[in-house]
């Protein structure tokens, strides 16, 4: 989890079911990514957890980061991208669809922030790796099979 | 303090005895499908963080094919055979014997595919089984599904269950070889990621 200002960019590679969440205000120029890779601490088992992995955890600290680093509020809008199912088993328990459950536990988290979902490439069963370009607020993909794509 | 850090040298080398029999038995298993001399080195058993673990395999964006399944019974992990691109090509030739295949022929033909997954099988069945003889535990693998893609984005899948306790992983890693049999020098890679469980249970069974 980290933020950016003018003029970086900001990546993560090798997603597979773990969802890359970019927050930004565009006025602002300010940008975080977090990377998550579970959908909620409550599946931690040991006593301190790494707030930057969850779903729940990591995007509410990312916008409190954010605010705090001058981005405001209302204007803030996020783009996703991962969950995919790399790997299909006959005998999946519910951590094999990681990925869905993923993207929904992002989904519910930002909607309960009222965060707007302007983009997102969600699913299927390639790994991406992703880039944000504070310049124009793009964010760019690239997977092995399916070639590169701005959204 | 997080289980892994429980883990006492003697336990570590214990892990290393275990990789280092069952490296024995898949690079036989290997000879013997190949029939050709397959050299083993020294497992390393070293305890890393997931970052460091994409490092080992060549950084979380390297393209690789990866056969992956779930060890299964009394303990319980994941575990990866990890080829790069001109390896898992060279022994897809050898074991279709069609020299001409090339494994960036999108998308990838079901036979060629499925020879990986088998020696993916193959390799892991016979690490699991010494595995088992040594702690009389009954362990077997999942049927392996395989994958060809970015390594961040393969392990990960791995990773979860010990996500949920841990940041970091142990990671006993066998790397396979045969003297200029391979162009490129990154040759095999076994990565086994136990289950938070996998340890005491494994311990306990050999009385440590």
């Amino acid at each position: 989890m980290n933020i950016i200002k003018p003029s970086y960019t900001i990546r993560t590679t090798g997603l597979g079911s773990c969802v890359g969440v970019v927050i930004y205000d565009k006025k602002k120029e300010i940008a975080g990514l977090a990377h998550i890779m579970l959908p909620d601490s409550s599946l931690a088992k040991s006593g301190q957890i790494n707030v930057a992995k969850f779903a729940d955890t990591a995007i509410k600290e990312l916008v409190q980061i954010l605010v705090k680093e001058g981005a405001r509020m209302q204007f803030l809008k996020a783009k996703l991208a991962g969950g995919a199912q790399m790997f299909q088993f006959a005998s999946g328990g519910d951590l094999m669809r990681i990925g869905p459950r993923n993207v929904e536990a992002v989904r519910k988290e930002l909607s309960d922030l009222r965060i707007r979902v302007v983009a997102e490439d969600v699913g299927g069963n390639s790994g991406r790796t992703i880039e944000f370009n504070l310049n124009n607020c793009l964010l760019n993909i690239r997977t092995v099979t399916k070639g590169t794509k701005n959204i | 303090m997080s289980f892994i850090e429980k883990i006492n040298p003697l336990q570590l080398d214990i892990l290393k005895e275990i990789g280092n029999i069952g490296a024995g038995n898949a690079a036989t298993a290997l000879s013997t499908i190949l029939n050709r001399k397959i050299d083993m080195n020294v497992p390393n058993v070293r305890i890393v963080s997931f970052d460091e673990m994409m490092e080992m395999a060549g950084g979380a964006d390297h393209v690789v094919a990866s056969v992956f399944l779930r060890i299964e019974g009394d303990a319980s992990g994941s575990m990866f055979f990890i080829l790069s691109l001109p390896v898992a090509e060279y022994l897809i030739r050898k074991m279709i014997g069609d020299e001409s295949f090339l494994i960036n022929s999108v998308p990838y033909t079901e036979l060629a595919l499925s020879c990986l997954q088998e020696l993916g099988n193959i390799l892991s069945g016979s690490y699991l089984s010494s595995l088992s003889d040594f702690t009389r535990l009954n362990i077997y693998p999942s049927v392996p599904s395989l994958s060809i893609d970015m390594v961040g984005a393969t392990i990960s899948y791995g990773l979860l269950e010990l996500s949920q306790v841990s940041d970091a992983a142990i990671v006993i890693d066998i790397v396979l070889e045969k003297d200029q049999l391979f162009a490129d020098s990154i040759n095999g890679h076994f990565f086994l990621l136990p289950d938070p469980e996998f340890f005491d249970i494994i311990f306990s069974a050999l009385g440590v």
